[in-house]
């Protein structure tokens, strides 16, 4: 076979954040250094991350076979992996096998991440080489109204969080006349549990822009503006990157691809305020003003960005675009169930063993994801409690663990899937105490602007102290409640609206946390 | 006749002002290279943070001078955003994650660690001026936590024993190296 191999041997390291904070770069260095030292001649990618976070830094050599995964990948490591031959694809106590038949990935669905670990997020060529901007030269020969009802028909809700049509949206867009229109992107990924938005913009950031392209193109808005925040600074400099490269070779700016459209892009960094992944306080804080909500009406998409029509839609909803225009809504749409069709990221987190990104068509359920891909807790102990849908969502106790992956289903049990974060807690868990920091975060990120919200979230820490500390304890219970209700009925957006569920939903599953005889652990 | 020069009465009174001239220079050239872009506030306070450590509050009345905004605008914005500091930070900052995904694997123990180790409490610089200690919800590492970020730099899976290696490593490094990766 080596005779046959090219010379030059092709190396991945991601190049991913999350594989950077495990050591990414020292590998990198140190499989530079050991091939230059043994004359080998090696050419080093630095891909994305292909999700699979446990195994990080996973290195994958290109073979005739096909690509050959070795992971986690020390610094250390290094020199005995050139002693194996893992430049051919050769055995290592690190190796394992094809990276393309490992059965976390071999499983899944991958629409909206088809790319992110293959391709160079910094090479437009590999882009275009797999796959890229053939959905852009699509929407390019069609009419605004045509790509609007692809959207439409793919069934793609938001994937932020609220899961609104992205068709209505954009034909609201479409049909509201105006000299200036926007697409914002809500780069604002705040949910904890969630980093799908982090993993495609480092790892394929033109998906991205090539999604933004396409909804200015759908809508005739000419400018648009990815709200990124200041957590990711890995990914301002791989988008900064591929706006430059996509700019450079026409398919941004004026005259996209010789077509008469044109559209410019930037990015806008937030400054670390989770309210700014509303839309409408994020639209107020691109605008340079404090990040308060808006009331509603007027909506977004007639008066949104300096009051003008505006598409505001998630990292995901966007990235999805391409694949939608380039393989038609019905391929799209013929993955999921009900009314969630297509793809979800989601993001298996907290105390899991095999921690990462899984994208299936909705309807899978938690239980699969927990067990025949997470491989259950990183501690070993049983998993008692499950978070989905960020610092909004409820917690969920083993006997929810067969609900569908699906929106209406997680209505339904009055939970929510929101961003696809899913967060594990094992047996060691305080509920209690998860519940007290669910209004704690409200009270350090709301906005101030509704008072539900406001002075809701710190009565919500005072009465859940009190309830823990025994003072009159049902009553105390019934005020919560009753608190509860207020936020529920009585906010302005989701923060305040649903803060409620984390609490509510620990407050009813685990009853048994609440109830202390003797406190002994403290609670931050 | 008169030779006494005409009487001005300025409209925008100079406040006395703390900042140095670098720092005044510093403000004053983020204002002029950022302030056509639409909603330039923002951009403008990040360039400034980024020149000089913070936002001191003297540069609070140059950048609505420039921006023709009010002291409590541009008042009300900075101090809405928790990454925005007032004070001069120390010579490294580190964010340490607060939220769920990571509370799953040890953060609470990881915070209380931090803060025993360093001496300080949250926003606090540690007395070597080295090191400053900020909260974050969220960095984005969920499957990989505890995390914390140094500068700009990611780190996962942050047992109390890397976190003190970590921060060895910080206190040897004299000044901020702000490296691109």
């Amino acid at each position: 076979m080596s005779g046959t191999a090219p010379a030059r041997v092709k190396v991945y390291v991601p190049r991913d954040a999350a594989a950077l904070g495990v050591g990414a770069e020292d590998t990198a260095r140190a499989i530079a250094e050991e091939a230059a030292r043994r004359h080998v001649d090696i050419e080093l990618i630095r891909n994305g991350s292909r999700g699979l976070l446990w195994l990080e830094p996973l290195v994958e050599v290109a073979t005739l076979a096909g690509r050959v995964a070795y992971g986690p990948v020390a610094a250390h490591d290094v020199a005995s992996l050139f002693d194996a031959g893992f430049t051919h694809g050769r055995p290592h106590s690190l190796a394992h096998g094809r990276t393309e038949e490992l059965p976390y990935l071999k499983n899944q669905e991958r629409l909206t991440f088809a790319r992110v670990g293959i391709t160079d997020p910094r090479s437009l060529e590999d882009y275009v080489a797999h796959g890229g901007y053939r959905g852009l030269n699509a929407a390019l020969g069609m009419e605004p109204a045509a790509i609007v009802a692809a959207v439409t028909a793919s069934g793609l809700r938001g994937r932020g969080g609220a899961a609104f049509p992205a068709g209505i949206k954009w034909k609201t867009v479409l049909g509201a006349a105006a000299a200036q229109k926007f697409i914002v992107c809500n780069a604002d990924e705040g949910d904890s549990g969630t980093f799908s938005d982090r993993m495609v913009m480092e790892g394929d950031p033109f998906v991205l822009v090539e999604g933004m392209t396409i909804a200015g193109v759908a809508t005739g808005a000419t400018r648009g503006y990815i709200y990124l925040r200041w957590e990711y600074p890995d990914a301002k400099v791989a988008l900064e990157a591929a706006i430059a490269a996509a700019a450079a070779a026409g398919y941004l700016g004026e005259d996209i691809r010789g077509s008469g459209k044109s559209f410019h892009l930037e990015v806008r960094m937030g400054a670390g305020a989770y309210i700014c992944g509303e839309e409408t306080s994020l639209l107020e804080s691109l605008e340079g003003k404090r990040g308060q909500v808006r009331f509603k009406p007027p909506l977004p998409a007639l008066q949104g960005l300096f009051g003008k029509p505006t598409v505001i839609n998630n990292v995901i909803t966007l990235a999805s675009v391409p694949i939608i225009l380039d393989r038609g809504a019905d391929y799209y749409q013929h993955f999921g169930t009900g009314r969630s069709r297509g793809t979800l990221p989601i993001q298996l987190t907290g105390n899991i063993k095999h921690g990462g990104l899984v994208e299936r068509a909705f309807g899978i359920t938690l239980r699969e994801l927990l067990y025949d891909y997470g491989g259950g807790s990183l501690s070993g102990r049983p998993i008692r409690a499950v978070q989905v849908g960020g610092p909004l969502g409820a917690y969920l106790p083993e006997s929810q663990f067969d609900t569908p992956l699906d929106y209406e289903a997680f209505a339904a049990i009055r939970g929510m899937l929101g961003h696809g974060g899913v967060v594990v807690f094992d047996d060691s868990v305080d509920m209690a105490a998860q519940a007290r920091y669910a209004m704690e975060f409200c009270a350090i990120e709301s906005c101030g602007k509704c008072t539900p919200c406001r002075i809701g979230s710190t009565r919500g820490v005072e009465v859940i102290d009190r309830l823990l500390a025994g003072e009159n304890a049902a009553k105390q219970e019934t005020l919560l409640r009753d608190l509860c209700e207020t936020l529920t009925y009585g906010s302005l957006c989701a923060l305040g609206g649903l803060t409620p569920y984390p609490v509510l939903s620990a407050l009813n599953h685990f009853p048994e946390d609440f109830v202390r005889p003797v406190r002994a652990k403290t609670v931050a | 006749m008169s030779s006494k020069p005409p009487r001005v009465i300025p409209i925008h009174p100079e406040p006395p002002s703390s900042l140095t001239a670098e720092q005044h220079s510093a403000v004053l050239a983020a204002c002029a290279r950022l302030k056509d872009l639409p909603g330039a506030l923002m951009p403008i306070l990040h360039a400034v943070q980024e020149a000089l450590g913070y936002v001191p509050k003297d540069a609070v009345p140059v950048m609505a001078r420039e921006l023709n905004l009010s002291l409590a605008e541009v008042h009300g914005v900075l101090s809405f955003y928790h990454y925005f500091r007032k004070e001069p930070p120390g010579r490294h900052v580190v964010h340490l994650c607060r939220a769920e995904a990571c509370q799953a694997v040890g953060a609470v123990l990881l915070e209380a660690h931090a803060k025993e180790a360093l001496g300080v409490d949250f926003h606090g610089t540690t007395a070597d001026g080295a090191i400053t200690l900020e909260p974050v919800y969220c960095l984005g590492n969920c499957a990989l936590g505890p995390s914390i970020m140094i500068d700009d730099k990611l780190q996962g899976r942050v047992s109390t024993q890397r976190f003190d290696a970590l921060m060895h490593t910080c206190r040897s490094q004299g000044v901020h190296a702000k490296d691109g990766r």
